[in-house]
Order: C-alpha cells, then sequence, then structure tokens
C-alpha cells in the first residue's frame, strides 16, 4: 500500500472528511428539527464505505446497503444537496421525499440503496449480482450490513445462493459492535465473523475497518474474486461514535470506550500514514476541510430553499403505468385538504 | 380453440413468454430438473437451459430477495413459490423490498418480477398446506395481484403480469391444475384490472375469483331452477380491482354475493362487499351477502375441510337470503 499514489490518498481523506463534515451537520440539523425520524449517522466508520466504494469501478459496479447509508451515499457520488434534501423531506430530494435517511437512491450512479429492514437488502444485492452475470455486463455488487444484520437467515440464504450460483457479490460487515444497543459478542456464536464465510465455502477476511488503506486492499482483493465468479464476505472491525439513532441515550456503553476507539479515528489514521509517508500537506488539507464545509453549508441551504412536495405527489411513484388505488381517488379527496 | 389444462396453459404463457423476451427466467424450487412440484414448469430447462431456469435451494426469503434485486437490475424474474403457504417465509421480501422500491425511491427504481403459485385450499392436507392468502398481497399498495379461475386467464393473465413493469402476485388455484378448458390458438393476453362476467342475469350477482367461481357458477345453475337469474362476475384481478364491472352488475341486479374462500376478516371479499355497500348503495335490495370460509384453520378431516369452504350450496342459500326467498 506504500505504492499507493498521493492523489489516491487524498481523495480518500477528502470522502472521509465529506462524510464527516455531513454528518456532523446532519446531526445538527435533527437537533433543530429540520430532519425527523430516525437518522444513523455514520461518524467513525468512514474508511468502511470510502476503503470499498473507493476501490469500484463506478462505472459498472452497484452498492447497495442498510438504514445507516448516509455514507455510501456521499462515496457513491450522490449529490450531497439532493441527499440533505432528502432528509429535509423536500421534493428536491434524492427520493422526492418519500424515503428520508434510510432510503437514499441513485441507479445512476450504481446505489441502490437504502434499504430500512435489517439485513433484507443482503439477498436483493445478491439479485443484483445475478443480473449482473445474466446480463454479462461484468462488474460486482457489493452490499453492506451490520452486526445485527448477520445473523438474518436473509445473510446465510443470500451467502448460499451466491456460492451454488457463482456471483460477483462482495459482503461487506461493518461490525461497529454495537447493533442498536446490543454488543455483538453477545449475540454471536463466534468472535470473527469472517468465518461464517466457511459454512458456505466462500472466502471470508478481516480487516481492520479504521484503517481506510487496508480496507481498500481487502476490497480490491474481495472484487477480484468476485467479479471472477467467487463471492466474498468481509468483516471491517469498526465504530459508530454516535448513537444507533437520534434517540439513543447510550448507556449501555462508557464514553471511555467511545473516546478509545477515536484514538484510532480512520481520519487522522490516514493522515498519520501519509505524514510518515512524506504525503501530507497541511495546507492542501485545510483547503478539502474549507470544501467540505462548504458542501454542507450549501447542501443545507438548498434543502432549506426547496420547497415541500406537492400533496398530490403522494399518489406518484407507487405504480409504473397507469396508476390506481384502492377504491379510486374520487373519494379520497379529502386526503388532499389540507394542502 | 385448444382445450388444454390449466396447468398446460401456465406452462405455454411461461414458454412463450421466454421466448419473445431473454430477460425472462424462471426460479424456485424443483422448477427445473423436477419440471416443478406441479409441473407448471414441464419442459422449460430443456428448452431454455439452467441459465434461465434455475432451481434453488428451500430458501423463500432468500430466493424471492434475489429475485427482487435481479428484477432492479433488468432481469425480468418469474419466481415460483412451491405454494402461497411457503412465501410467507418470503413476506418481508414482497412487502418492504417489491412493493416499496419504486416509491422509497421517488420512482427512480423499477421491480419487473412476478411471483407465482399454487393457493387456496386443497385436499386432505390441513392448516399448513391448505389456505387462501389473496388478502395478504391485496392489501399492499405497490402489488398487482391477479387470481384466474381458468386456463384462458390463467394463460393471458400470466402473460400479461411477466409484461407489467411492476410487481405481480399470481394466485393459481390448486385444485385447479387439472382443469381443462378452451384457449385461444392464437396469443392473447388477458389485461390485468379488467374482471371478467362468466354468466349473464338480471336477478343477482355473484361476484368471485379464482376456484369459487366454479361454486357461484353452479350455485347460478341451481337458482336457475328457482327462476332466478344470477349473474356471475369473476373479478380475476383483485388489485387493480374493475369496480366499473361489480358495480354495473350490482347496479343492473340490485342484489350481491361476494364469494372468497378465504377467512372473513380484512379480507378480499369483505372489501369488495363494503364497496358495493358503498357505491350501489341507491340501488341495492337488500344488504350485500358474502360466503367465505369459516374463521377457523383447515382441518384435515375431509368432510370438514369440505364444511369450512364456501359451497354452491352456501351461495344459494346466501342468494335467496338476498332475495328474500329464504326457505
Amino acid at each position: 500500500m506504500n505504492t499507493l499514489k498521493p492523489d489516491i490518498l487524498w481523495s480518500l481523506r477528502r470522502e472521509m472528511v465529506r462524510i464527516r463534515k455531513f454528518e456532523e451537520k446532519a446531526g445538527q440539523m435533527y437537533g433543530l428539527r429540520k430532519i425527523g425520524g430516525f437518522c444513523h449517522l455514520y461518524n467513525g466508520q468512514e474508511a468502511v464505505a470510502v476503503g470499498c466504494i473507493g476501490a469500484m469501478d463506478r462505472t459498472i459496479d452497484k452498492v447497495l446497503t442498510g438504514y445507516r447509508d448516509h455514507g455510501h451515499a456521499l462515496a457513491a457520488g450522490l449529490d450531497p444537496n439532493s441527499i440533505m434534501a432528502e432528509l429535509f423531506g423536500k421534493i428536491t430530494g434524492v427520493s422526492r421525499g418519500k424515503g428520508g435517511s434510510m432510503h437514499l437512491f441513485d441507479p445512476a450512479q450504481g446505489f441502490l440503496g437504502g434499504n430500512g429492514i435489517v439485513g433484507a437488502q443482503i439477498p436483493v444485492a445478491t439479485g443484483v449480482a445475478f443480473a449482473q452475470k445474466y446480463k454479462k455486463t461484468g462488474g460486482a455488487t457489493a452490499v453492506f450490513f451490520g452486526d445485527g444484520a448477520i445473523h438474518q437467515g436473509a445473510f446465510h440464504e443470500a451467502l448460499n445462493l451466491a456460492k451454488i450460483w457463482s456471483l460477483p457479490a462482495v459482503f461487506i460487515c461493518e461490525n461497529n459492535q454495537w447493533g442498536m444497543g446490543t454488543n455483538w459478542k453477545r449475540v454471536s456464536a463466534v468472535d470473527d465473523f469472517s468465518l461464517m464465510a466457511s459454512a458456505y465455502g466462500v472466502r471470508g477476511e478481516r480487516v481492520d475497518g479504521m484503517d481506510v488503506l487496508a480496507v481498500r486492499d481487502a476490497a480490491i482483493r474481495a472484487l477480484t474474486d468476485a467479479r471472477a465468479g467467487n463471492p466474498v464476505l468481509l468483516e471491517a472491525r469498526t465504530y459508530r461514535y454516535k448513537g444507533h439513532s437520534m434517540s439513543d441515550p447510550q448507556k449501555y456503553r462508557t464514553r471511555d470506550e467511545v473516546d478509545e476507539y477515536r484514538k484510532q479515528d480512520p481520519i487522522y489514521l490516514l493522515e498519520q500514514r501519509m505524514l510518515a509517508m512524506g504525503a501530507w500537506d497541511e495546507s492542501k488539507a485545510a483547503v478539502q476541510d474549507a470544501e467540505a464545509d462548504e458542501m454542507v453549508e450549501a447542501a443545507v441551504a438548498f434543502a432549506e430553499a426547496s420547497p415541500e412536495p406537492a400533496a398530490h405527489t403522494i399518489y406518484e411513484d407507487v405504480y409504473a403505468g397507469e396508476p390506481f388505488f384502492a377504491g379510486g381517488l374520487a373519494h379520497r379527496k379529502g386526503a388532499l385538504a389540507w394542502q | 380453440m385448444a382445450v388444454m389444462t390449466y396447468r398446460d396453459a401456465l406452462n405455454r404463457a411461461l414458454r412463450e413468454e421466454m421466448a419473445r423476451d431473454q430477460m425472462v427466467v424462471l426460479m424456485g424450487e424443483e422448477v427445473a430438473e423436477y419440471d416443478g412440484a406441479y409441473k407448471v414448469s414441464r419442459g422449460l430447462l430443456d428448452e431454455y437451459g439452467p441459465e434461465r431456469v434455475l432451481d434453488t435451494p428451500i430458501t423463500e426469503l432468500g430466493f424471492t430477495g434475489l429475485g427482487v434485486g435481479a428484477a432492479l437490475g433488468g432481469v425480468r424474474p418469474v419466481v415460483e413459490w412451491m405454494t402461497h403457504n411457503f412465501a410467507l417465509l418470503a413476506l418481508d421480501q414482497v412487502v418492504n423490498e417489491a412493493a416499496k422500491l419504486r416509491h422509497m425511491s421517488g420512482g427512480r427504481l423499477s421491480v419487473p418480477i412476478v411471483f407465482r403459485g399454487p393457493n387456496g385450499p386443497a385436499e386432505y392436507l390441513s392448516s399448513q398446506h391448505s389456505q387462501a392468502l389473496a388478502s395478504y398481497w391485496t392489501h399492499v399498495p405497490g402489488l398487482k395481484v391477479v387470481s384466474p379461475s381458468n386456463p384462458a386467464d390463467a394463460y393471458g393473465l400470466l402473460k400479461s403480469a411477466i409484461r407489467d413493469d411492476n410487481p405481480v402476485v399470481v394466485l393459481e388455484s390448486e385444485m385447479l391444475y387439472g382443469d381443462k378448458g378452451n384457449v385461444p390458438d392464437e396469443e392473447a393476453l388477458v389485461p390485468l384490472g379488467k374482471a371478467a362476467i362468466v354468466r349473464l342475469g338480471s336477478d343477482i350477482s355473484i361476484i368471485s375469483f379464482g376456484r369459487p367461481v366454479h361454486y357461484a357458477l353452479e350455485a347460478a345453475l341451481s337458482l336457475e331452477k328457482r327462476g332466478v337469474s344470477a349473474e356471475v362476475v369473476d373479478l380475476r384481478s383483485l388489485r387493480p380491482l374493475d369496480e366499473g364491472t361489480i358495480m354495473a352488475s350490482v347496479g343492473k341486479t340490485g342484489r350481491a354475493v361476494v364469494v372468497d374462500e378465504s377467512w372473513p376478516a380484512a379480507s378480499v371479499g369483505a372489501w369488495v362487499a363494503h364497496r358495493v355497500s358503498v357505491e350501489c348503495f341507491d340501488s341495492l335490495d337488500a344488504p350485500v351477502e358474502f360466503v367465505s370460509s369459516e374463521d377457523v384453520p383447515m382441518p384435515y378431516n375431509h368432510a370438514l375441510e369440505l364444511a369450512v369452504q364456501p359451497s354452491a350450496d352456501k351461495i344459494v342459500a346466501s342468494a335467496l337470503r338476498a332475495l328474500y326467498l329464504e326457505e
């Protein structure tokens, strides 16, 4: 990894800083009640999305993830303005205000969500990989999920299917060590999730999820295998700094534990690496930071200025073709009366 | 016009659609080498090969979800559930994924997929293998749901379902697979969302779908002997529901019996009865009658399992009540 060109290192740093600052701002906006409902922040885990997605071929590869999806969406190249607008529930949001924080999508960027049911995206992603193989489009599909999701039947069923059909899928378990308020060790039969791959004849690998360069290396290996029809399971051991969602008082862990992981902060770790490699440049970092600040400020301004969705849009995006609704629309005009 | 079984009509629809569109694939338990648990996919493996006709492990959640993802990726999968009873394991992937991805993505994603398999009471199978689950799917916005009662509709509806860009659930009646009927020689699609008047009448409308349509026709014959002219409406599509055809029929006859082999509460039949009661209030001469299965799980004993289901006799009794001809 010492052979990495400085521009790649700077690019990785830029992506992680953008996510960190976006999430900090999203947290603030949640506090101001600009954002409602469930909002799961990605702070601390940036190296996983950035390391993996940065290693992908964005022209043909696909990405799916769970509900903690802002970081993956940004890393996949979604427009920050449209993401923030979606969090605000505005019509200019990536999902026209229908999806919110947990349901960001942009098929033009190969980003297929943003899924709110723990582990449900894993079989879906396996099917996306099936389509890549069937249509011979090349490319692979990466699916992210947490240490909670890995115990769902959906994960195990999907891994088996991916193996028997030789699908180009990379399964990335982001073990942030807390499934909501449950420590992963309390609910797992194994203390190394990469072992689970062996049950399905799949290669498993554990990687330090705080080290973006290690993640990137593992992702490159995994993608190479997957493209050859050998699905791979990666466990990225990481940590989330914030609560499970914004409403989490975090009584299940100590501040010391969080502080301990902050010492291994993925952005800090990369900067130390760059320093050691002689690739560090304080002024360049300052420019990156300022650009990320501008990005989030612009995103908030865009979201604030964007209009609310019109009431009639509730009847849009439900069906392809001619829409229809139980009982018809005629007697439901009252539903639109509020606007 | 050729006479063929309901099973072979479905098979023909699959065969033709797979020939027409390379993106159509069939996956499910036993669909390939075994030719299908109910032989609906007979011969398709030989014709289209293992890339397009895929035996899955017994993992309904997994392969249904895989189908949803394949549809996102531009494939047009037909997912066969060995029966709808087993599809309950896949409910999350249908309700939370297939039905909602277009909506949650603000219209950016499309899920062109068909979920199909046998539904409804069978024989001697007790409670877990013999139940009518139309309500589970029909409840959900984002899905389309069809329930053919004869070979021609099975053929035409399945073809339309495969060509539709929405997720479509096909409820095939397990007990109808061997039933024969006329199917046009030329390609004949049946549009989704269109009911059929399968018997014209003037005194009362019997509204049903799937297998109980046959009980309704039997009841109509029995009523005819009593001088009552019954019209029979076969819904064919449960979602979208063809309210125009239903209301026109009841508007004409002024009386209605709704028949659904599901349990009564929160069922398709209950919804149809409600809609008829509201929309045809001014033309109704009697309360809308509703014949469903009894509100119990299916018993194994044959006499008991027949007793819990709708029957021609039950429909006749309800019709006579609506006609104030109760004996």
